[in-house]
């Protein structure tokens, strides 16, 4: 039965605490609070039937709990007499869903605390928002639990130091935090994903954590295109999970990859998500990225997929990001219609902004490949190895140099 | 008599669930789904998320269109996920057959059709 709570707990979890830490102003008390409340419904629910509104009963049982703990410290007790006119709010009724929006957007806000590196705000609003523990978020990050709560102890103490305001924020502010947590929700997918290959079991946590907060913000914004393409966009990718690691733990390459082990129902539910965002009309870089990776989706093979249509994508993404990675990413799908000849000398362009990044070694490496040059192929992979590839990356990169030293050896 | 075993919940709950309890979730949706197939023609749909909707909204005055909106806006509570329908021997029976989908992630009801067209025809 237990499980069944859990899953309803996870679910409430975000906006319990978004709505708890307005009334309390302190995350802390606004974590114990739901912790009391839950601990009350594994033995209520149970025995009187789960109630029609969680999220109600959670709240007014947290607020109770959370009040009895203020009651008795008496630090919190200066807090108490400061916002007696919240606690003293008609207590069953769940906030109105303009005010949740903004509670839980502040809190995930919170999280990207601009003194935070990146890497701490994604384990914070792991710890607070989705309420992973420490030994979870420190698995999905592979770095040991002690070190973890130590950054997220850390973190948690800079936060307190440099509070958000609790008042309504403007229209601009809210556009500016919905930016800020969608990027933080974006790079704990990325995280998730980069640190999840190798002969290990696959790190997952942190993708799917990602997405879920992905959900959260369509929940709360139905009407912002970005959103909804930003959680296309990591279902999209999410989808291939099954596919881009083989059997032997190896990374294999999205044109490899096996497309039958893609997850259609993702893909499906990621469709209509980029349906409904493009029909909002903006185009910004999350709907653009997700339509590329949907242009990758419908494709039977990597041969088939409209790749005029992809260089098209990558050339407005550029027009909005004009990085070099995005230009290089433009050049690969130009290599796919122009052959590498063409793009070799495309990729001169960003070589100097680019000497450090070990993907453009590894994308030029390929494509010397396919020209058949192997010496030069072999001297471009060596550099990446130079460059710090993860574990799995390195199998890959040394299996194409001894593809090209096989080559060299038949000639 | 057509009935229809529709079900509510709350998105999320069960993508919340460890692996195997979806699985037992799902095995109830197999289960009922071979069954209803050895017996006739049946629909059964599952809906994706109320995120993805998009709402059609009643003109607002004469001549004008239905205006679109994204909504829903965040909605908390129960939310329709999908729904089954056949047609049944009697009321009885159809409860017998949404027993094998119960679960605590769901609430069920299942209601009379008036009338149905396409695969399952009411006439």
């Amino acid at each position: 039965m237990s499980d069944w709570l859990e899953a309803t707990f996870a679910q409430q979890r975000p906006r319990a605490i978004a709505a708890l830490t307005r009334v309390f102003r302190d995350i802390d008390t606004a974590e114990e609070a739901f912790a009391d409340a839950c601990l009350k419904a594994l033995t209520v629910w149970p025995k009187d039937g789960a109630p029609r509104d969680p999220l109600a009963w959670l709240l007014t049982t947290a607020r109770n709990a959370g009040l009895d703990h203020v009651r008795k410290s008496q630090r919190r007790a200066a807090i108490l007499s400061r916002h007696t006119e919240e606690f003293q709010r008609a207590p069953t009724e769940t906030p109105d869903p303009d005010e949740m929006r903004d509670d839980v957007l502040r809190l995930l806000f919170v999280c990207c605390h601009p003194e935070l590196d990146q890497r701490d705000q994604i384990a914070i609003a792991l710890r607070v928002v989705a309420g992973l523990s420490v030994d979870e978020i420190a698995s999905g990050f592979l770095v040991k639990p002690k070190t973890m709560e130590q950054r997220i102890t850390r973190a948690k103490k800079k936060i307190a130091s440099n509070p958000v305001a609790f008042e309504t924020p403007s229209p601009a502010e809210r556009g500016a935090r919905l930016g800020e947590v969608s990027l933080m929700v974006y790079l704990m997918f990325n995280e998730g994903w980069s640190t999840s290959a190798g002969p290990k079991q696959m790190k997952l946590t942190l993708c799917e954590e990602a997405i879920r907060l992905a959900r959260l913000l369509v929940a709360l914004f139905p009407a912002m295109g970005e959103q909804s393409a930003l959680l296309a966009l990591l279902l999209l990718q999410h989808a291939r999970r099954r596919a881009r690691i083989d059997a032997d733990g190896k990374l294999v390459a999205l044109d490899d990859q096996d497309r039958d082990l893609w997850d259609r129902s993702d893909i499906a539910e990621a469709t209509g998500l980029l349906q409904k965002a493009q029909r909002i009309g903006h185009r910004g870089v999350y709907i653009i990225q997700a339509a590329i990776a949907a242009a990758h989706a419908r494709a039977a093979s990597s041969e088939d997929a409209d790749w005029t249509l992809i260089e098209s994508h990558y050339a407005a993404l550029h027009a909005l990001q004009p990085t070099p990675v995005v230009k290089l990413n433009q050049i690969a799908a130009q290599a796919k219609l122009h052959g590498p000849q063409y793009a070799l000398k495309a990729m001169e362009v960003v070589a100097e902004d680019l000497t450090t990044y070990r993907w453009y070694h590894a994308m030029r490496g390929g494509l010397l490949q396919e020209t058949g040059d192997h010496k030069a192929a072999i001297a471009a992979f060596e550099t990446v190895m130079t460059l710090a590839p993860t574990g799995p990356e390195r199998v890959v990169i040394a299996d194409k140099i001894a593809i090209s030293q096989k080559e060299l050896r038949g000639v | 008599m057509i009935y229809a075993i529709t079900i509510y919940g709350e998105a999320g709950v069960f993508e919340a669930l460890p692996k195997d309890r979806q699985d037992e979730v799902m095995s109830g949706h197999g289960a009922l789904q071979t069954a209803l197939k050895d017996r006739g023609e049946f629909v059964s749909i599952k809906l994706m998320p109320p995120t993805s909707a998009v709402m059609v909204e009643p003109a607002t005055s004469e001549g004008t269109a239905p205006l679109i909106t994204d909504g829903p806006f965040a909605e908390t509570k129960e939310n329709f996920l999908g729904f089954y329908a056949a047609d049944f021997k009697d009321l009885d029976e159809a409860l017998e057959y949404a027993k094998m989908i119960s679960s605590p992630v769901a609430r069920l009801e299942v209601r009379p059709v008036a009338w149905a067209g396409g695969v399952i025809s009411s006439e």
